[in-house]
């Protein structure tokens, strides 16, 4: 088992190295710069500004540097919130993106089976169909639409919520934006879930469960269950890492203070150190969470036990 | 031979019903599906036969009825036509004596110190709310005007946003631009994902190997990232941006295509063809891509929403077309900013944009269904 | 002992019994209103062809439907009607009373828990207790159906073990709760011949042990012949005959019946003469399969399939290649016609095809075919079987205008005892042995010289079996084709060739005429499979 986390582990690093680089070569192959504002700067200004920043040196010189820090885990300075080094500025922002995210993912996931499972059991029923239109729109409604609806009606018509800000970080404040966040991946999973459910339930063994008089609770639970998590489970890892690392949109529309902002501002104002940060940490998340689901995965089903 | 007595063609019709057909019956069969595709077809004539029917444009700017909420009554409102009448006298420097409305016309006394340029017309029909304004008779040697014009009302059946411009054509403009987003960059991923699946998948080996490495490493970069580099790196026009979209959706579908292939390439009836001595190409021509049709165009159906959310996220942070060009996304980015004064703003496009992509999804869902091999 | 039980009363009495399935098309009447008896102890088969609604019969006593079908009628355990019961009451019998074992046992276990668990499950259910408490009762058990080392099998996966122990595991949960009967449903089908033999032997021995009830559901009239007391023949959701079985076969009253038992091959084919020119010749055939050592592990190890086997095909002759799954005989057929790397010297006739590429090979291919197992898969779904057996003319004869091909596809359909309007139709619309006369006719229409039968009928009930059969050896006597004929079964490749070549793990254990193959085996390979094909075979 140890053996096989630090494989996967080492197979990790290339991959990791090869989307930094990509990332580094097409931000800078972008036309404009941090400092292209609106009003241009003097260019004598310009010129300390780049030499600062060392953005005056030749592009392959900025990467080795830019490589050379990184692994020490100093992703330089941000530019745009200047008195800010990247490490700094995800380091303040990453814990409310992952309490949120949390949360969210907690909410989805657990929402999601329950549905789901419900749906599959009543397949082709109203409830079925009701259950399954709400987690249709779930799907289809993304959180940008989510979220100031649900501001609209609970922070302003009914004003049993705040409409934004982190607060105390109270449940309160988290309420509406966890629900904006989670909404679109609760469907998601819902609809797996019914999915896998259904195929699961027409299983032979489940025939043979059936057949050997074990009660349906049992049948559902023991056999049917473990079997439909699988695809739920593969799903899990990139759900887990968005979710985790931040969504630019709700923190945007409820003002959080977390990472998730950082990514778009960044891409944006061609933040190079910034967004290659957020880039490097969603990569990480990404990675670890694939991780740790292949060993779930092979806890759920001994054919892929790794040894 | 005992065939005759076991194996008798099935009689009915002579023409048999291919797969295709039968799908297209299942499709019908579907209700949810159906109602789909109807909503869809509406949606679609709102958006580009719609402007052909309402007198504004998209980038008309209304400046008297700016933020107006929807009604079906049309502006302005007898109540409010004095106010504003008023309002334009003291733009023209006059004195209102008497207004009065008779159906579509009105007829105004204005009075001055000095005498009044019949030219003042202009600041009437300047206003939104009336039009065609002319001097009935001059007394008081030009002192005193009557005028008479039309009033021109307008129906703002959506309401205006926060420019004075009409939200109903707004809404229109943007269903186009989504659609069309949609439609293209399905399109340019389809063809990019067809291609590069289709090779991969039947050259095998080696080939395969890299290509697929390389959607990997593709599908490790975040695609949020991907897709704004790209934006700010080529721009923000229409084009430009579904041919990026495009460009970064095409990763599944070259996965589904390769998948297909190499499936195919296993079945047996590609082994009778090549058993007959077929060459690659008639293969692919003559097996593969026949068989690889379905999927796709199934594939097709969950990427337009896809594609049309992607181009509504970008809009949302601001990436997408630009004003005077809108689009559904950019019209939810507006209203979610101006939900405490405008909530229509928010409302409108949302409508039509869940609708839209609900209608798709179940279109999606009864095309998978009718298409289904565990149903043949 | 049969007479003294044939007097009791039935344990289960079955009384118009119907099952009918919802479908988008309408209702499908699957058993349509049968009645029958199972007394205790007896062997009771209920045979009948793929569609005869001999599983449904059971599944709806069962309640083992699938969601869109319903169940009326009366079936009576001991007394007790079972249809309509509340799962809650059925469960109380299945599982502890009747039992069921299935066609597949690869998918019949749960591949997510060991089997010991799986075993001890049901036993716990039904006799309460602990799962520890029922360890030592489970170990029986295995050590009963002849699991080897029990104390380490019993926490074995499905995935870990072969598809004879997996049915022997499915037996073992079967006989858990010494049940009165035992359903087994295809128990044997999925099993090569000689584990067939083994699974069998089991079950007559257990059932003497339990003095319990079988009913045999089954296609196969070789097992009933020798494992039944008593046979109920299906057709179509009805019952057209039943008794005991030496009555049924020495003088079955319905004719289905009787044409259920012609239909077992039978007739003999005779060599042709010893100077007749070979046509078709492999010599020190070697095939090596690279197995992917997964995403990871870069070592990739090959796997040799086809181990140095020569065979040479003389005109007219039919050599019958046989074998167990793996064995390599569908893989040699390949070879020989170039269709997969491999190596060795291949002659067509006179020619040396060993050097030649697919473009050499093209002009060849017309004389030299394949027809495969699958009727399902070997044809394309989405052309029309006119376009699918026109296709070989549309490579080798392309001068041909479209009103000569179709005049060529309706003298192939005829030929193949078709109607020439399938032409117009598509491959979903034909039953398998329909299928399979379509691909017999796209390999036929190029009127080709030799033709690879790679198991032809192994996917055809029995009676479509023989018609295919007499097809080939007709088209065979009439253009004097040569077969290389691959199967798994025993009685159709004694039926069809006239020279057997037996292949294990890739190389040829045993060939010579069949008479002397059938009637002296050599090799001890090839004595189990003839005892285990004919043990329980006519």
């Amino acid at each position: 088992m140890l053996a096989f986390v630090l494989r996967r582990l080492a197979s990790a690093v290339p991959t990791l190295f090869i989307v930094v680089t990509i990332s580094f070569f097409l931000m800078r192959f972008a036309p404009g710069g941090p400092f292209n504002l609106e009003r241009p700067l003097p260019p004598a200004t310009m010129e300390n500004l780049m030499r600062a920043y060392q953005l005056d040196q030749p592009l392959w010189r900025q990467y080795l540097t830019y490589m050379g820090n990184a692994v020490t885990g100093d992703f330089g300075p941000s530019y745009i919130y200047k008195d800010n080094s990247v490490a700094e500025l995800i380091g303040k922002g990453l814990p409310y993106s992952v309490e949120l995210g949390f949360y969210a993912l907690l909410l989805a996931l657990v929402g999601g089976v329950i549905v789901g499972t419900i749906a599959a059991l009543r397949q082709n029923s109203a409830l079925d169909f009701a259950v399954m239109s709400v987690a249709t729109i779930g799907v289809t409604v993304p959180n940008f639409v989510v979220g100031p609806v649900l501001t609209l009606i609970f922070a302003i018509m009914l004003a049993w919520l705040p409409a934004g800000g982190w607060g105390d970080g109270s449940l309160r404040f988290l309420i509406l934006p966890m629900i904006a966040l989670a909404l679109p991946q609760l469907a998601v999973f819902a609809r797996l879930t019914r999915g896998s459910m259904i195929e699961a339930l027409r299983t032979d063994h489940i025939r043979t469960a059936r057949a050997y008089g074990l009660p349906a609770k049992s049948v559902v639970v023991v056999h049917a269950m473990r079997g439909a998590m699988l695809p739920i489970v593969s799903y899990l890892a990139p759900c887990a890492a968005a979710l985790l690392t931040g969504s630019a949109v709700v923190e945007t529309i409820f003002t959080i203070p977390g990472v998730g902002r950082y990514f778009v501002l960044g891409a944006i104002n061609r933040d190079y150190t910034l967004v290659m940060g957020t880039v490097v940490l969603i990569a990480i998340f990404v990675i670890v969470f694939n991780l740790l689901v292949d060993i779930l995965y092979g806890l759920l089903d001994p054919r892929v036990r790794h040894d | 031979m005992t065939d005759a007595v076991v194996s008798p063609v099935p009689e009915s019709e002579v023409k048999g019903r291919s797969l295709f057909q039968l799908a297209v019956m299942r499709f019908r069969r579907n209700r949810p599906a159906m109602a789909g595709s109807v909503m869809l077809v509406l949606i679609a004539c709102f958006s580009f036969f719609g402007p052909f029917f309402i007198s504004h444009s998209y980038d008309q700017v209304f400046s008297s009825y700016v933020t107006i909420p929807p009604s079906l009554e049309p502006r302005p409102g007898e109540d409010t036509l004095e106010e504003a009448m008023k309002g334009v006298a003291a733009r023209a420097r006059v004195e209102l004596q008497s207004f009065s409305v008779e159906g579509e016309t009105f007829t105004a006394v204005v009075t001055a110190e000095n005498p009044i340029d019949p030219r003042t017309t202009r600041y009437f029909d300047r206003a939104n709310e009336f039009d065609k304004t002319e001097v009935l008779s001059t007394e008081d040697e030009g002192r005193k005007l009557t005028l008479s014009g039309v009033v021109d009302r307008e129906y703002f059946l959506f309401g205006t946003d926060t420019n004075g411009r009409d939200l109903m054509a707004r809404v229109m403009l943007g269903g186009q631009i989504s659609i069309a987003v949609g439609l293209l960059a399905s399109l340019v991923s389809l063809g990019i994902g067809v291609v590069y699946g289709a090779i991969s998948g039947y050259m095998g080996g080696r080939v395969d190997n890299v290509m697929m490495r390389f959607v990997e490493i593709l599908y490790s970069l975040p695609f949020v990232f991907l897709v704004v580099v790209l934006v700010v790196f080529f721009g923000r026009s229409f084009v430009l941006i579904f041919i990026v979209i495009g460009a970064v959706e095409w990763l599944d579908m070259a996965r589904i295509v390769r998948g297909q292939t190499l499936s195919l390439k296993r079945r047996e009836f590609i082994g009778a063809a090549e058993a007959l001595g077929l060459t690659d190409w008639q293969i692919i021509r003559r097996h593969v891509i026949p068989n690889t049709i379905g999927p796709v165009v199934i594939f097709v159906t969950v990427i337009v929403p896809k594609v049309i959310l992607l181009e509504s996220f970008l809009s949302f942070l601001g990436l997408g077309v630009q004003a005077p060009l809108t689009s559904w996304g950019s019209l939810i980015a507006e209203g979610a900013n101006n939900i405490q004064s405008a909530p229509w703003l928010l409302v409108f496009p949302a409508i039509f944009f869940v609708v839209t992509l609900f209608s798709l999804n179940f279109v999606g869902d009864g095309l998978r269904d009718a298409f289904d091999p565990k149903d043949r | 002992m049969a007479e003294t039980q044939k007097t009791m009363e039935p344990i289960l009495a079955v009384r118009d019994l119907k099952v009918s399935f919802t479908t988008p098309d309408g209702d499908v009447d699957a058993v349509k209103g049968i009645s029958l008896d199972v007394r205790p102890g007896e062997t009771l088969a209920v045979v009948g062809e793929s569609g005869s609604g001999k599983s449904q019969t059971m599944m709806g006593i069962m309640g083992l439907l699938a969601a869109n079908g319903r169940v009326s009628g009366s079936a009576k355990y001991r007394g007790q009607e079972m249809v309509g019961l509340p799962p809650k009451a059925l469960n109380e019998i299945r599982g502890a009373k009747i039992t069921m074992i299935f066609q597949e046992p690869m998918t019949s276990l749960d591949p997510l828990y060991p089997v010991g668990k799986q075993i001890a499950e049901v036993i716990v259910h039904h006799r309460g207790g602990t799962r520890k408490e029922a360890r030592p009762r489970v170990l029986e058990l295995l050590k009963l159906v002849g699991i080897p080392e029990p104390e380490r099998r019993i926490d074995s996966y499905p995935h870990e073990m072969s598809g004879g122990q997996r049915q022997r595991v499915m037996i073992a949960m079967a006989l858990a709760n010494e049940p009165d009967i035992l359903i087994a449903d295809e128990p044997t089908t999925a099993l090569d011949v000689t584990i067939q033999a083994q699974i069998l032997k089991l079950l007559r021995d257990l059932q003497k042990r339990f003095d319990m009830a079988i009913v045999l559901i089954t296609h196969d009239l070789g097992i009933v012949r020798h494992f039944a007391e008593r046979v109920v023949v299906m057709r179509r959701g009805e019952i057209v005959e039943q008794g005991g079985t030496a009555g049924i076969f020495e003088n079955p009253q319905a004719d289905y019946t009787r044409m259920l038992i012609e239909a077992e091959p039978h007739g003999r084919k005779a060599a042709p003469p010893d100077d007749a020119p070979i046509i078709l010749e492999g010599r020190n055939v070697v095939v090596d399969y690279k197995i992917d050592g997964g995403f990871l592990k870069q070592r990739a190890s090959t796997f040799r399939a086809v181990d140095n086997v020569s065979i040479s095909l003389r005109e007219g002759q039919t050599i019958g290649v046989v074998g167990e799954s793996g064995s390599g005989k569908s893989t040699l057929g390949r070879a020989l016609l170039r269709l997969i790397a491999s190596k060795g010297a291949y002659r067509f006739g006179r020619t040396d095809i060993s050097g030649l590429d697919r473009t050499g090979m093209r002009p060849l291919r017309r004389s030299m075919q394949l027809v495969f197992q699958d009727p399902y898969g070997s044809l394309s779904p989405r052309q029309t079987v006119g376009e699918i057996i026109t296709e070989g003319l549309y490579v080798h004869e392309p001068q041909l205008s479209r009103a000569d091909r179709d005049k060529r596809a309706i003298a192939a359909l005829k030929e193949v005892g078709l109607d020439p309007a399938a032409r117009n139709r598509y491959p979903h619309e034909f039953s398998g042995g329909q299928r399979q006369r379509i691909a017999i006719a796209r390999a036929m229409i190029l009127k080709p010289q030799a033709v690879i039968l790679d198991e032809p009928t192994s996917a055809l009930d029995r009676s479509v079996q023989g018609q295919v059969i007499e097809l080939l050896r007709d088209l065979q006597s009439r253009y004097g084709l040569s077969y290389v004929f691959i199967s798994h079964d025993l009685s159709v490749v004694r039926a069809m060739s006239d020279y057997v070549v037996v292949m294990k793990d890739g190389k040829i254990v045993e060939e010579g005429p069949t008479d002397a193959i059938f009637s002296a085996p050599r090799e001890d390979y090839t004595k189990t499979l003839i005892g285990a094909a004919y043990n329980i075979g006519p």
